[in-house]
């Protein structure tokens, strides 16, 4: 095996690079719903604005790191969250049992469940990416 | 989706839901579906504080769904005016009605004892608030947020000391930094014994064509944030209008005794945004951020120790605490605003009182026996804070006429002449010509947002517009304008939604109209809340027009009594009322 075969191609993994910039605007959260489960929801979203202390105080955004050894994939007894050689985690939904293990295995809490109790998480697409006005959000790679 | 309101009833302390399909099938959702309630639910010349006075929510098809579209409508009895109340606030108030699937609220009643309204999805409770009543607007929002569910998609609404001492122009706060501000819904909720109100929700909206409803959302979102129709409401902000309104004439200092203000520079927008500014907020779904907030640092020892109060400013009431008053720093304004904020007044009616009690007091019509030693004097901070304080109270007869309004206090201790409210609605923070007095007279809340006058002013400044187009202009912007409010956008955004945008924004969550309906629809609430007004007792014939108006250059010069009883005239005549 050569190593250019071995080595792993570079995923995209979504940055919260200046945080302290966001303005509360929710539309990152929006964009996520809009694009990904076609609905317009603040549940759906996989990625979560928080306040703290109301909108006087600072935003918390909570979204997928994109972890190394995901302590979801690793949660999943199912093997419906499947984390592929480059990182990346794939969701087979068809294989989840809706057992929530994944939502508990994540200590920053960026898996929700949906109404039938399947995982909502950052698939890293970017989509949130383009509706911050702020440049809160950003996409990088990894390699 | 289903169109459903939610009646509460804080007599019985029951609440149930009723579908209205027909009801927003014909007056789209908003200020529309809002008019129509307060028709059905307020007895004719009821005390809109008594029991019997409804207080109506409501948002519109497209809230929460694109972007700017961000505000709620509050339609009630004005206990200021006596006749049409309705006040718009942004915040996150629209998106909790949204996801907790309560399209209108309809408040009846009285509460026995002081309460605050929990709504969460379908659940509502009325609970117990005798242990906040009293607390500042702020503090009542520490506690209740602490205490209830929604992190991050709820709204918590509440009154001050203000709204329960049943001032005429108290206000209702908005998830801080935001207000339904005018016309007293403050008192309203007091009246009921109704504190807060905290709403959340989590359903979701399914669209009936997500690739049509996302194209559509990304042509207006680009055109909210790539093109220069927002601009101004970004950078600086409203207050931007300091300066330039000094330079042209047409920013009210001093009770209007002047229309330029020397000391404008100081509580400039400029001066605000390099040296106060410390963040900059928005209202859920929209991308802007025109919320503006100050850090106001203040030592209450000379051992370095400090006071921050954080304290969003905008045009209006940097104006009606800040050159009104003769305010000669950035910092004695900001100090005024957040008085306000704390007690739940209304910052444009509180300054142009506390104006007119400073012109008042100088020419004597008012004693010091009367303001209790306060030294109601221009630029004076710390009587300022008192008086407004006092307002609260109302520990005498003085300061219970101001609470009432300035129309009020002006006919009980004269000085008529220089107490600037139209049709007892305290007035905006514009001088620019007799657009801004005729809209403001003929609006249907006698607000300047009603058609923005102000602007038509400043257009007829350029164009060379002669007073008939100035009055085509108004009605105009009235009709728009009752349509834009049933969506209920930000009115910042109302370039980003001409016609075609809003109708493209309609068809993408399935409500098919056409141009002519829109344009009906906008007259037709127009007419309804005309009929609400003429029922209350309104009279555009006995609109008194204080003499202050023609006595002050104008950035359209000085201002002929008769030109605006012309354009009073032909705006009858068009209107079909002559």
């Amino acid at each position: 095996m050569t190593e250019e075969a071995i080595k792993p191609r570079k995923r995209r993994r979504l940055k919260v690079a200046h945080p302290e910039r966001c303005i509360g605007c929710l539309g990152c959260m929006f964009a996520c719903s809009r694009t990904n489960a076609k609905t317009a929801s603040l549940q759906d979203s996989a990625i979560k604005i928080q306040t703290q202390g109301g909108i006087e105080g600072d935003f918390r955004i909570i979204v997928c790191r994109g972890c190394q050894d995901a302590p979801c994939a690793r949660a999943c007894p199912a093997g419906a969250l499947e984390q592929k050689p480059d990182g990346s985690i794939v969701f087979h939904e068809e294989l989840c049992i809706s057992c929530g293990k994944c939502e508990e295995a994540c200590l920053i809490g960026a898996i929700t469940l949906n109404k039938d109790k399947k995982p909502i998480k950052c698939k890293h697409c970017g989509a949130c990416v383009a509706f911050c006005p702020h440049g809160v959000l950003e996409l990088e790679e990894v390699s | 989706m289903p169109k459903k309101v939610l009646y509460i009833d804080l007599s019985s302390g029951e609440s149930w839901v009723e579908e209205k399909q027909e009801l927003f099938e014909e007056w789209l959702g908003g200020t529309g579906v809002g008019i129509k309630l307060l028709m059905e639910e307020c007895p004719a010349g009821v005390d809109p504080l008594s029991a019997q006075a409804p207080l109506i929510l409501a948002i519109g098809p497209l809230n929460a769904l694109f972007p700017a579209i961000t505000k709620t409508v509050a339609t009630f009895k004005s206990p200021l005016t006596g006749e049409l109340g309705e006040s718009y606030a942004g915040g996150r108030l629209a998106l909790a009605m949204r996801f907790a699937g309560h399209e209108a609220i309809v408040i009846r009643g009285r509460a026995e004892r002081p309460c605050y309204i929990s709504i969460n999805d379908a659940d509502v409770k009325i609970k117990d608030a005798t242990s906040i009543w009293g607390i500042d607007a702020q503090t009542t929002g520490m506690i209740l947020r602490e205490r209830e569910p929604g992190v991050g998609r709820r709204s918590i609404i509440r009154i001050g000391p203000a709204g329960e001492s049943l001032v005429r122009y108290a206000s209702v706060v908005v998830d801080t930094y935001r207000h339904l501000g005018r016309l007293g819904i403050g008192a309203v909720f007091g009246s009921k014994n109704l504190k807060a109100m905290v709403i959340s929700g989590t359903e979701r909206v399914d669209v009936p064509d997500p690739r049509k409803y996302r194209e559509v959302y990304n042509k207006l979102f680009r055109t909210a944030v790539q093109t220069d129709v927002m601009e101004k409401y970004h950078d600086i902000g409203t207050t931007i209008n300091i300066n330039v309104l000094s330079y042209l004439k047409g920013l009210p200092t001093r009770n209007f005794q002047s229309s330029s203000y020397p000391e404008a520079e100081k509580i400039s927008g400029e001066v605000l945004a390099d040296e106060y500014l410390f963040r900059r907020l928005s209202c859920a779904g929209c991308p802007i951020g025109c919320i503006h907030v100050a850090a106001l640092k203040t030592a209450f020892s000379p051992h370095h120790e400090f006071e921050v109060r954080k304290v969003s400013y905008d045009h209006e009431p940097i104006y009606s605490l800040g050159s009104n008053l003769g305010v000669t720093s950035a910092k004695g304004a900001l100090e005024l605003i957040d008085a306000c904020e704390r007690l739940g007044l209304d910052a444009i009616s509180s300054g142009v009182i506390l104006s007119w009690a400073t012109e008042a007091y100088e020419h004597d019509l008012i004693t010091p026996q009367e303001t209790l030693g306060v030294p109601l004097q221009w630029n004076n901070i710390r009587s300022y804070v008192k008086a407004l304080e006092n307002i609260v109270k109302a520990p005498n007869e003085f300061y219970a006429a101001l609470a009432r309004g300035v129309e009020h206090a002006s006919a009980r201790y004269k000085g008529r002449e220089f107490a600037m409210a139209l049709a007892g609605n305290e007035v905006a923070g514009y001088h620019t010509g007799p657009a801004s007095i005729v809209g403001q007279i003929v609006g249907v809340r006698h607000s300047h947002l009603d058609n923005a006058g102000y602007a038509i002013d400043q257009k007829a400044a350029k164009k060379q517009l002669d007073p008939e187009q100035m009055v085509e202009e108004i009605i105009k912007e009235d009709d728009f304008r009752g349509l834009f409010n049933c969506l209920v956008g930000c009115l910042f955004a109302r370039g980003v939604y001409t016609e075609e945008n809003i109708l493209d924004a309609l068809g993408a969550v399935g409500i098919a109209k056409t141009k002519e309906d829109l344009a009906d629809l906008g007259r037709r609430i127009f007419e309804e809340k005309y009929r609400f007004k003429a029922r209350e007792g309104f009279d555009l014939a006995r609109v008194r027009v204080p003499r202050r108006f023609f006595e002050t250059v104008s950035t359209l010069g000085m201002i002929e009594p008769q030109t605006v009883e012309d354009m009073l005239r032909m705006y009858r005549e068009k209107r079909g009322w002559a």
